[in-house]
């Protein structure tokens, strides 16, 4: 069969372009649900597209170096890499982008790359409370990613494929067959490493702007905070969706993508809003502890019982 | 190290050592034309007025008064107010009443790093005249003749509603494209040092700190 890669290209930027938007609107969105708890009305939905446009439009902008240059760029193509392997929509050629055999092992270590470009530039930067910000950015990423990559092993078990896709398709045909129902151990688990990969309190200790200000992108302004600001909204949108497509069922049209994207993100504020901050130590011993526990039982939960 | 090439354009850097003068930048700033074409330039400004991002500095006693604007009672999020902790990041400098000398120093070095257009508002009575600091020996009397200020609020102490109308008159102000801080400090840069120079006896840092 003939691929006709502009028609993949094309669709890919559709795609980018919506969960991109999608994603600053959500970002608005949960914000004025934060600032609801908090007794306030919060910013307008269009605050975050203005905020990007005004760093965009600043008249000047100082380097500090070609790492300073390509931290921003390496963390949005982290972004775009794991959106570009991850299928939004499942049973539709439009908007299933470049998902094949083993793209889940891709799309995790994109959300690495990202993180690790960040580190190089925020290095750059000379800043020592972007030096300090990186440590505990990547330490907590450690941390958080044993009991992720754990409930990532469990599923992968049982429905032994490594495509993302077909674990969409083997949870299709009810809300029984979602993996939440199947398999709620690794649930369990990917969603308390999730708290720490939104960085929500009380895992936000790495940007921390009442202590070490803002953390990596300190020394990051202009057109860089702008591509920092987009990455922050389409990153966050497609972990959602990944999420969504390993754990809860996938989606089959835009309104179901919404609803459950929107349901998995919740989980993380309602948490992010009753719980102060961890500091850096109690939150790597807490992802070590029980998360990792209840990953390593996902494992042999899978091992005992579904794989046959 | 960005180090201007023509020599005019260089600045002395006097008050740093032989080693530490390598460590800086002795480029002059220079100043930006707005976008060519009028629509973009208004669209550009409309973005910068409803996006203030306030930089996080209490430089002395109304800082106590920037505090209640996150708060549920005024809530300046909702007109586009932010806080911001890093001068890279922020485009909009309250000066929170009275300035003394050595606060002054952090004030020009924090309001340099900000990246134009930048907008600066002064607060209380005390940078307009000094206020009840009139006769003191370390406080200056007025900021404008340090660092260009497009909006002043007074009173002692402004309440946060005065410092909310402020910040909407501060975005009418930025639409209509009146604030031309960043410029006016870039073209009337040696006045400007004089008079900090003036004041700020110990100046142990670049001429310009970008």
């Amino acid at each position: 069969m003939d691929i006709d890669w502009f028609q993949k290209i094309g669709n890919f930027g559709l795609t980018l372009l919506i969960v991109t938007v999608y994603g600053l609107f959500m970002g608005a969105f949960i914000e004025r649900i934060i600032a609801k708890v908090q007794g306030r009305i919060g910013i307008p939905y269009t605050q975050p597209i203005i905020n990007i446009l005004q760093t965009l439009t600043k008249r000047t902008a100082i380097s500090h170096g070609i790492m300073f240059y390509l931290g921003p760029v390496f963390r949005i193509a982290g972004g775009v890499g794991t959106l570009a392997f991850v299928p939004v929509i499942f049973g539709s050629e439009t908007f299933s982008n470049f998902s094949g055999a083993g793209d889940l092992m891709l799309v995790i270590y994109f959300m690495f790359f990202g993180q690790l470009g960040m580190a190089l530039g925020a290095g750059e930067s000379g800043h020592p409370y972007a030096a300090i910000g990186i440590a505990r950015g990547l330490s907590q990423m450690t941390a958080y990613e044993v009991p992720f990559a754990l409930s990532v092993i469990a599923i992968v078990l049982q429905y032994d494929t490594l495509s993302i896709t077909e674990i969409v398709a083997a949870q299709q045909g009810g809300w029984q067959h979602w993996t939440l129902f199947t398999n709620p151990i690794a649930v369990a688990a990917a969603m308390l490493a999730f708290l720490g990969m939104t960085g929500y309190s009380p895992f936000d200790i790495f940007l921390a702007p009442q202590e070490i200000p803002i953390g990596p992108p300190t020394e990051f302004h202009s057109a860089y905070l702008s591509l920092l600001q987009t990455n922050r909204a389409l990153f966050g949108a497609t972990k959602l969706v990944l999420f969504m497509n390993l754990f809860f069922g996938g989606a089959t049209g835009w309104v179901e993508l919404a609803i459950k994207t929107w349901a998995i993100y919740m989980v993380a504020i309602a948490v992010g809003v009753a719980f102060p901050r961890f500091r850096i130590d109690q939150s790597i011993r807490f992802f070590f502890k029980i998360p990792t526990l209840i990953g390593i039982a996902s494992i042999v939960y899978v091992q005992m019982a579904l794989v046959r | 190290m960005i180090k201007s090439l023509s020599t005019d354009a260089t600045l002395a850097n006097a008050g740093l050592s032989a080693e530490e003068q390598d460590l800086f930048s002795n480029a002059r700033p220079t100043a930006y034309e707005p976008y060519s074409i009028k629509a973009v330039e208004d669209f550009a400004n409309w973005c910068r007025a409803n996006s203030l991002w306030i930089l996080a500095f209490g430089t002395g006693c109304g800082a106590i008064e920037l505090r209640p604007l996150m708060t549920a009672r005024f809530d300046a999020n909702r007109f586009g107010v932010a806080g911001r902790p890093t001068p890279r990041q922020s485009s909009v400098f309250i000066i929170g009443g009275y300035s003394s000398v050595k606060t002054l120093k952090r004030i020009v070095r924090s309001y340099e790093q900000m990246q134009g257009p930048k907008f600066v508002i002064a607060l209380g009575i005390c940078p307009v005249n000094g206020g009840m600091y009139w006769d003191s020996y370390n406080t200056i009397k007025r900021l404008d003749q340090y660092i260009p200020v497009d909006l002043y609020i007074t009173g002692c102490m402004p309440r946060p509603e005065v410092l909310v109308a402020g910040a909407l008159e501060l975005k009418k102000m930025i639409k209509e494209g009146r604030c031309d801080g960043a410029n006016r400090y870039v073209e009337n840069f040696d006045w400007y040092k004089a008079n900090q120079k003036k004041v700020i006896k110990k100046w142990d840092m670049p001429d310009y700190n970008w």
